[in-house]
């Protein structure tokens, strides 16, 4: 199974996706990027059904940045979290939904960092710490326990490695490594 | 005394007719979005609503394909699998027959428009995306199609060149990797290859484990079987090793 998680702290986001690409009992891929940079300081995260992933964040990549072309400035992130909802939703209801759920990590020069949760269902939260996949029930309580808001970048790798190890051991459908997994900083300049 | 015919005197077979209305996926109906005015426009359309299948079609081969330090090497049994050339590229797909040689031709005819168009073939990881994007509308339906595209491109660029291989399906998925097996008898395969593909292998180490996984497959997969096709890909292109048959005396 899929996972994501976010953690916000005061000046980053630190995002980790785990890299593997299954098909059924198969692990096609195991350095598979789960992360699409929208701009210099927005990522997406993306999981999902199989090919709704990759269209669906492409397709928000490409405009995100035509927006960039057009416009000549870029979309801060609540915005862009705000346009994809928009376009998760109106899909939801079609005959082609997109069946993705997803966060959306970005750093507004004015407002600071942002975590956005996305679901398959266009829901859209701002939260401190989110995640997603079956290693979401069992990392959430331990993001309750442990997060602050002034956490260090430090500390919050330290939570984000207590979360891995929780999954690694008690998933048995995957097994993660702490190598395995492509952990992205978001600076601001 | 009963006048009915003996006969029946129509086909008890309903053969689905795709409607020609386009679905109306709407991609490309906001304004203010990219228009895919790029897709060619000539495709057959999906159709609204799924239509009855005939008769269950057959799903069943073992494809594979890995990357070594001599290029590309692509193998496939030949019970329901098309292996062959893409234009420039080799592909090897599996799923449904008949998808996987109309979507074979469909693509060849791009690549071959695009070399038209642009001046230069398309690199291996385009073709993917082609292929991908041209597969889209018509996920959800009962489209199978699971290719692995095979090549070498020779662009400028240091990073689209080289050895390319890819593997897309019709469920959407598209993959760049260094070893993949599609089909039913991908798993017997995979256990193989996992063993024996590493990068340093000669091409006729390389020949021998690609043979020998789709071979194993074919013994254990009831829906592969009949010969291995092999395709070697170089700098230099493609070359088509011997096909093997079954009945090789020395693998046992």
């Amino acid at each position: 199974m899929e996972y994501l998680i976010g953690i916000q702290g005061q000046d980053f986001v630190l995002v980790a996706a785990d890299n593997v690409a299954a098909s059924s009992i198969i692990q096609m891929k195991h350095d598979y990027d789960k992360m699409f940079k929208l701009s210099e300081k927005i990522l997406l995260l993306c999981v999902g059904e199989a090919g709704d992933t990759v269209q669906f964040a492409e397709y928000i990549q490409k405009n995100v940045q035509l927006y960039k072309m057009r416009n000549g400035y870029e979309l801060s992130p609540a915005a862009a979290a705000n346009f994809t909802r928009k376009n998760l939703a109106d899909y939801l209801r079609s005959r082609t939904p997109y069946h993705v759920n997803l966060l959306l990590a970005g750093y507004d020069d004015s407002d600071g960092p942002g975590l956005y949760y996305m679901d398959y269902l266009s829901s859209l939260a701002k939260a401190p710490f989110a995640a997603h996949g079956y290693g979401a029930f069992l990392t959430l309580s331990i993001l309750d326990r442990y997060y602050r808001p002034d956490l260090t970048r430090d500390e919050a790798m330290d939570l984000l490695k207590k979360c891995i190890e929780e999954v690694s051991s008690a998933s048995i459908s995957r097994r993660f490594h702490l190598h395995y997994l492509h952990l992205f900083n978001l600076f601001h300049l | 005394m009963c006048s009915m015919a003996e006969y029946l005197d129509e086909s008890p077979i309903q053969f689905g007719q795709i409607s020609t209305i386009q679905s109306s996926s709407a991609i490309s109906s906001q304004e203010s979005i990219l228009s895919p005015s790029s897709l060619p426009t000539s495709l057959p359309f999906a159709s609204s609503q799924s239509v009855p299948l005939p008769f269950p079609m057959s799903h069943g081969t073992t494809t594979l394909a890995f990357m070594f330090q001599g290029g590309v090497l692509a193998a496939a049994d030949t019970r329901s699998s098309c292996s062959g050339l893409v234009a420039h590229l080799v592909g090897t797909t599996s799923g449904t027959s008949a998808d996987c040689a109309l979507w074979k031709r469909i693509l060849a005819r791009e690549l071959r428009l695009y070399q038209l168009r642009h001046g230069r073939r398309l690199s291996t990881r385009g073709a993917a995306k082609l292929l991908s994007h041209m597969l889209h509308p018509f996920k959800g339906t009962e489209l199978c199609v699971a290719a692995t595209l095979c090549g070498w491109d020779g662009g400028e660029k240091l990073s689209f060149s080289g050895p390319g291989l890819f593997y897309v399906c019709s469920d959407g998925t598209r993959l760049q990797g260094t070893l993949f097996s599609v089909g039913s008898g991908s798993p017997y395969a995979y256990s193989i290859l996992d063993q024996g593909v590493r990068w340093g292998l000669t091409v006729d180490e390389a020949t021998s484990i690609a043979r020998e996984a789709v071979y194993r497959a074919t013994h254990r997969d009831a829906y592969s079987g009949n010969c291995v096709d092999i395709y070697h890909i170089t700098s230099n292109g493609w070359t088509q090793k011997a096909n093997i048959g079954e009945y090789f005396g020395e693998m046992w």
